[in-house]
């Protein structure tokens, strides 16, 4: 039991605010020692298993593209594309995109999307720029709250919607497991049984960004 | 053959850019821990297939200690200015939006395609490396897309690289220190001892507390570990298959589809998943580093309701 040192120490770092690369990284010794690997067959261990785990650093290679993009104005054309269209709300801009995020990934499109290259140049700006003209004099707390509900759209529509593709990499992982266990599943059926959940996923997060466009409003009226 | 070799040279090369720019920026009082941090992610990148793993360990207490002690911090960019912005932004028009969305076309495209291309009958591209290779090359595409249709100064893509790294800081290389965690702590046998403790605070009887165990089980593990994929075979062998499939006669299926769904309610709750929920914080400049989780927590405990209802109602002969 002592193993499980390494996830106390996760639990306490991020409660109480510690940088989490140094709690990640403490979590990581603490794991090995406790384990008996001693100091520097732990040090190894996570050295290897971070140079291996490189290619979750690929998605900065647009880097790049997006800064060039940004420094022609591609977040004030997003803006401006949404301030023109007075019935496009920052609820609803983000309800459109929850609802496409989803139903693409459903389709296996899950590179149609993510943070640095969707939502930090297109989709924040546009909600960012709709709740603006709406809410006039519009403070730092209600910009960052738009932005927030920004990336959650796209977290939500893609946890929710890729699971009804046959092919990703969750349900190959449930395929292989319950194999393991001598029970043979269908990945069209899993799909199939990912739908209840995705629904309710739009409902009540479709529901929350129509809250969110009322919270906005309120703004107004209490300042009016 | 192309292999994610390729793309780590293309990483140390763009995090190498960064460190230099950084280390003649003046203006940044920070300069030198920021090129400290990005060179040494750069000699990861460059050079880890070949170092011993005891260096590549060092290689991170080095970027930790940087991080921790002194910071990445943007300085003053040589970026446009937000008027010369927005006189782009009218000239460039909807125009602007093509190389953007050429990034996730031309991913789907070199997808579809790289896999069937072969020189003298290898293939050209590492089979099992195809989805990550595919994003590379569209990056490049895009990015000479984007390059000769807005003629910017040819150092432009690696200041604007350099600008966006700054801004994200540390917190880009996180995700991947996660990953290594993850490996760590599956070597280590963390799973196997926590589904010990698991099957041992079993609730029994009721089946509602059988299923809630499930799932609640699969987003509270999936919140300590980080991914729903590491929590999924510890609560799926450890409490569905002997309680729920064996037990009570569920249909597996059902039983696993809704249980991963549960997982990624989990998902949406944790700093643990630093790629969804704490990138984006410093991406969007967010003041709260839990600014993300904490919009994301309500919709995540509803469909954990939702999950728990829909596994007990559907998943079980009546």
């Amino acid at each position: 039991m002592l193993v499980l040192s390494g996830l106390l120490v996760v639990v306490l770092g991020f409660a109480f605010r510690v940088n989490p690369l140094l709690v990640v990284t403490v979590a990581g010794l603490v794991t090995g020692l406790t384990g008996g690997l001693g100091f520097l067959k732990t040090l190894a261990t996570l050295g290897h298993a971070f140079t291996e785990s490189r290619y979750v650093a690929i998605v900065w290679l647009v880097l790049p593209v997006i800064g060039l993009l940004e420094r022609a104005g591609l977040k004030e054309r997003a803006r401006e594309v949404v301030t023109g269209m007075q019935r496009a709300t920052a609820g609803r801009v983000l309800l459109a995109y929850l609802a496409l995020r989803q139903v693409t990934a459903a389709l296996g499109l899950v590179s149609l999307g993510g943070h640095p290259q969707m939502v930090r140049p297109l989709i924040a700006p546009m909600a960012e720029g709709a709740a603006e003209r709406d809410v006039h004099d519009i403070d730092d707390a209600t910009r960052h709250l738009v932005r927030a509900h920004a990336a959650a759209a796209d977290n939500i529509g893609v946890f929710f919607g890729e699971d009804i593709f046959i092919a990703i990499g969750s349900i190959l992982l449930i395929k292989g497991v319950m194999e393991q266990a001598g029970i043979i599943v269908l990945p069209t059926r899993l799909a199939l049984w990912a739908i209840p959940t995705a629904i309710a996923a739009f409902v009540v997060h479709g529901a929350r960004l129509l809250l969110l466009d009322r919270r906005l409003a309120a703004r107004n009226t209490r300042a009016a | 053959m192309i292999t994610l070799e390729f793309l780590y040279r293309l990483m140390g090369i763009l995090t190498a850019a960064a460190a230099l720019i950084n280390l003649r920026d003046r203006t940044n009082q920070n300069r030198v821990p920021n090129a400290s941090f990005w060179g040494l992610w750069s000699v990861s990148f460059l050079f880890g297939s070949y170092l011993p793993d005891l260096a590549n360990g060092v290689l991170i207490l080095g970027m930790v200690a940087v991080a921790t002690l002194r910071g990445v911090r943007a300085g003053t960019d040589d970026s446009t200015t937000s008027a010369e912005r927005i006189a782009s932004a009218r000239r460039w028009g909807n125009r602007l939006f093509l190389p953007a969305l050429a990034v996730p076309v031309f991913t789907l495209l070199a997808n579809a395609t790289i896999g069937h291309l072969t020189i003298d009958g290898t293939p050209l591209v590492q089979p099992k490396q195809v989805t990550l290779v595919a994003l590379g090359v569209a990056t490049l595409a895009s990015l000479a897309i984007g390059m000769l249709m807005l003629r910017p100064p040819a150092r432009a893509p690696f200041t604007e690289a350099r600008r966006l790294l700054d801004a994200v800081g540390w917190a880009a290389m996180l995700p991947q220190l996660l990953a290594a965690l993850g490996a760590v702590f599956a070597a280590a046998g963390v799973g196997a001892a926590v589904s010990t403790l698991a099957s041992a605070a079993i609730p029994s009887g009721a089946p509602l507390l059988s299923v809630a165990a499930y799932t609640i089980g699969m987003a509270l593990l999936t919140m300590l570990m980080g991914n729903a994929f590491a929590a999924f075979p510890v609560m799926t062998l450890g409490i569905a298959l002997p309680l729920l499939v064996t037990g009570m006669h569920g249909d597996p299926t059902i039983i696993a589809a809704i249980g991963m769904l549960s997982g990624f309610c989990g998902t949406l709750m944790t700093p643990m998943a630093a790629n969804f929920n704490l990138v984006p914080v410093a991406l969007l400049d967010l003041p709260d580093r839990y600014a993300v989780i904490r919009v994301q927590v309500p919709t995540a405990l509803l469909l954990l309701v939702v999950n728990t209802a829909l596994l007990y109602f559907l998943a079980f002969p009546r």
